[in-house]
This record gives C-alpha cells, structure tokens and sequence, in this order.
C-alpha cells in the first residue's frame, strides 16, 4: 500500500527535502582535495540540525554517521572518516536525509574533486541524467516500470550498468516506505502512481560492471570489479500535473545538461 | 571526440533553427542546448528543421554543446 500524503504532509517533506538540499549544495564547495569525509559529515550534522532538522540516518539501523560519504567505487553508504581524505580526481558522492516535523526528505548527488577524467565525468553527466529522464516519467497514470525503465534505457544506451540491490524507496513517515523503486524495468509494468505519492528516486550506476560487495563495515557497497560508480537521488511528491522535485535546493537547477 | 567511448548520447527535438547550420535543441523540457550538424550529415545533405527529433553526441568536457548525428524519421 503506497501512502498517499496530504498538501501539508508534503509541505513538512518539502521543508525537510530543502534543508537537505541546501546542505548538499554546500557540501558540494567543501569537495576538493584534502578534505576529510569526517569534516563533511561534521558540517552536514551542523548544518542540518542548524536549520531545526534532525539527522535522518544517525542511527537508522545503526548508521553510524549523518552523511554517506561513497569515493570512487563505492556505490552507497560510505561511513565518513578521520582517515579517508578526499584526493584529486576522486568521485565523490552525498547521500543525506533529514527528519523535519515528523516526515523524512533525502537526497545525493555526486561531485568531482579537482580534476576529473574523462569516463567519470561522463558517468556523473549519465547519473544526472538518467535522474532527469526518471523525473520526466513521473506524474499521475504513469506506472512505477516506466520511471524505473527510463534510467535503465538511458544508462545501458550510454554504456553503463545499473546497481541491481539497492532501490529508490517510497518516503514520509518513514525514511523507507513502499514503493521499492529498481533503477531497472520495463515501461507498463508496477503500481500506478496517483497525485500525492511521494518518492525518493536514486540512480545508481557503474562505469563497469554492476556487481557489489559490502565491505567488512556491514555497510559501504562497492563494485564488485573496482569500476567508478555513481548515484543522485531526490525526494519527489507527484503531484496533478507531473512531479514537484521537494530536495530541489532553489537555486538553479542542478545537474549538467 | 574520437572512438574513445566518452560520449554522452541523448535525444532531442530541434527548436530553432541558427546560422552555419547549427540548432538549439531542448534534450529535456526548458533545458536547451547547441546542436551543430555532423560533417556525414553534412555530406549527405540531410535537412534538419525545428520540430525534428534528433539523436546528439555530446563531449563530457562540455555539456552545452552537442553534434547532431541522427534525424529520426
């Protein structure tokens, strides 16, 4: 059963998705070399509970830290670190969330530091984009296989694959909520969307192959062959005539293209 | 922008139709970026005019700018 939630359910999701967002965008300047992932996620937990907000991971079955902070071939849930700095030309991705009168916003994206090459600035432009062709599908009579397929299409044509074990989720009430949203599928299939349903989509996608491992931490994923991996998420609501993206952080629209 | 398998390919629909046969494409709604015609396009003298949809290639250095090598039909 997908939650529907009411325009002041979602007003509440919108204030928590915004403090994310903004966060984001200034963690993004703090990406270059020589940070450390500790530093980030010390900022990300000042500013979040700053803006009156609470940390939606700390904690959340035993996350250890406010920010997942995932380099290079690790996909999601990077725990931040004294040791782990961040170098030149390295990947970096920023998952966060936040609890904000009772309802969950969450939100990643994934920066370069200094220089980048050539194949991981085009696998962060295919990230970014297959979010946009996911967002795009969005809106009330679509169905939940025509979000999923559009990032999958899009990554396969440009030559990346797709991580096959962790979802977009449903989100509100609950940091995770039905719908499991697969970055894979086909377009016609899955639950109907209908106006007020409120969804955290998250492409994740390698440059190599989409194996995993989870690291001996219990937690950050890596690729199984080493290859750069990338993920950007935001929290949506569908609203009548399309979608509403809630961790948009007012500034110009991010992403490249 | 060689076969070094570093280009980005996205699809569009032609807006507007520019000097030097170069075009503004929207690849996603408000989103629009300069499309310039592919030398084999060229050659061939395939016309493009706005309300086409077309394939891009695009360089990850500079994503405001694409190469247009396909006019679907």
């Amino acid at each position: 059963m997908i939650e529907i939630k009411t325009p002041g359910e979602i007003a509440s999701m919108r204030k928590a998705s915004r403090v994310v967002a903004r966060t984001l965008e200034r963690l993004r300047e703090l990406v270059r070399p020589g940070v450390t992932t500790a530093e980030l996620n010390a900022f990300a937990e000042k500013e979040i509970r700053g803006a009156g907000a609470e940390p939606a991971f700390l904690g959340y079955r035993g996350y250890p830290a406010t920010l997942c902070v995932s380099i290079n071939e690790e996909i999601v849930h990077g725990i931040p670190s004294e040791k782990r700095v961040v170098r030149e030309g390295d990947l970096v991705s920023l998952d966060l969330g936040a609890l904000c009168e009772g309802f969950y916003g969450d939100a990643a994206l994934t920066v370069g530091a200094g220089n980048i090459s050539g194949g991981a600035r085009k696998l962060l432009a295919v990230a970014e984009r297959s979010l946009e062709l996911a967002l795009e599908q969005v809106r009330p009579g679509a169905r939940l296989g025509d979000v999923s397929s559009a990032v999958e299409r899009f990554a396969v044509q440009n030559g990346m694959s797709v991580v096959r074990e962790f979802t977009g989720h449903g989100i509100g009430r609950r940091l995770h909520e039905e719908p499991s949203i697969p970055n894979f599928g086909k377009p016609g299939t899955g639950p109907v969307l209908k106006a007020g349903m409120t969804l955290a989509i998250e492409p994740m996608l390698c440059l190599g192959r989409a194996e995993i491992i989870v690291r001996n931490d219990g937690w950050t994923a890596v690729s199984a062959d080493g290859s750069l991996a990338a993920h950007c998420e935001h929290t949506v609501a569908v609203t009548e005539d399309g979608c509403e993206i809630l961790s948009s952080s007012g500034e110009k629209a991010g992403g490249l293209l | 922008m060689s076969e070094n398998g570093e280009k980005i390919e996205v699809e569009g629909i032609v807006k507007e139709s520019l000097p030097n046969a170069t075009f503004r494409v929207e690849i996603s709604p408000g989103k629009v970026i300069l499309g310039i015609i592919s030398g084999k396009m060229r050659i061939h003298h395939i016309k493009i005019l706005p309300g086409d949809k077309v394939r891009l290639e695009l360089s990850p250095y500079d994503l405001s700018k694409g190469r247009i090598t396909y006019r679907e039909k």
